[in-house]
């Protein structure tokens, strides 16, 4: 699963210990990440914060994750992962899964190609002992090292 | 048997719902069509499928559609998913 994973998180698409006081600080923390490793345009942030305005919470797709994501689009320039640890949890609105350490931020050029992406992104959110290992990285190679 | 797993963008969340779903089915010996699809795309498609997946911000949006809708709290949790598609299925 992991080849996959690293590559999908290209440099500058993680982030360790990040501050943010909101939820939408936390996705434009996601957003940025896209940006800084050319999977993104800023408009698909804008987009991914308008997909909680409008849509509610619904990306709190677990206890402590949010699955930051827009549509296929033309501010889309690849497809890829950005992977945020909060330093202090923020509060998405989300009844079951609140509050939210993980953020992951995904971007997808079709809606079929990265299919097996998510397998793997799956396979690792579902391993609890390992999300709680990423939360408590200090950096981004410790990160690297548990998604080997 | 047809499912649909339903997000609002129909590439993170519904995307999950289905792997899973089909994870589970397998376990449960259930056959069936599990497609992800957007809101937009559960318009179209949603009135002739069985069970609707998705998660519980979404189920106001779906709420007119024939099938039985099963609304998801935790995608990764394969027990849940078990629990609530089974009952859906009896």
């Amino acid at each position: 699963m992991s080849d996959l994973l690293n590559q999908a998180l290209a440099e500058g698409s993680i982030s360790v210990k990040a501050t943010a006081s909101n939820w939408k600080q936390a996705i434009e923390l996601a957003g940025e990440a896209l940006i800084r490793s050319n999977r993104t345009t800023s408009e698909y942030t804008q987009a991914m914060v308008q997909a909680v305005e409008e849509l509610g919470p619904y990306m709190v797709i677990a206890p402590g994750i949010a699955l930051a994501h827009a549509r296929p689009s033309v501010d889309v320039l690849g497809t890829g992962l950005a992977l945020i640890t909060l330093s202090e949890p923020v509060v998405f609105g989300s009844e079951a899964n609140d509050p939210v350490k993980l953020v992951i931020g995904l971007a997808a050029v079709d809606h079929d190609s990265h299919i097996d992406l998510m397998a793997s992104l799956s396979e690792l959110l579902m391993d609890v002992m390992k999300v709680n290992m990423l939360l408590q990285a200090e950096n981004v190679e410790q990160v690297r090292e548990l998604l080997r | 048997m047809k499912i649909i797993a339903v997000c609002g963008m129909g590439i993170g969340t519904s995307v999950l719902l289905k792997m899973n779903a089909e994870k589970v089915l397998e376990t449960l010996g259930v056959s069936a069509e599990v497609q992800a699809a957007d809101i937009s795309k559960a318009k179209i498609e949603g009135p002739t499928a069985d069970i609707i997946l998705t998660t519980p911000e979404l189920v106001y949006q779906l709420e007119k559609m024939p099938g039985k809708i099963v609304a998801i709290e935790h995608v990764f949790d394969l027990v849940e998913i078990r629990e609530k598609l089974s009952a859906a299925l009896s």
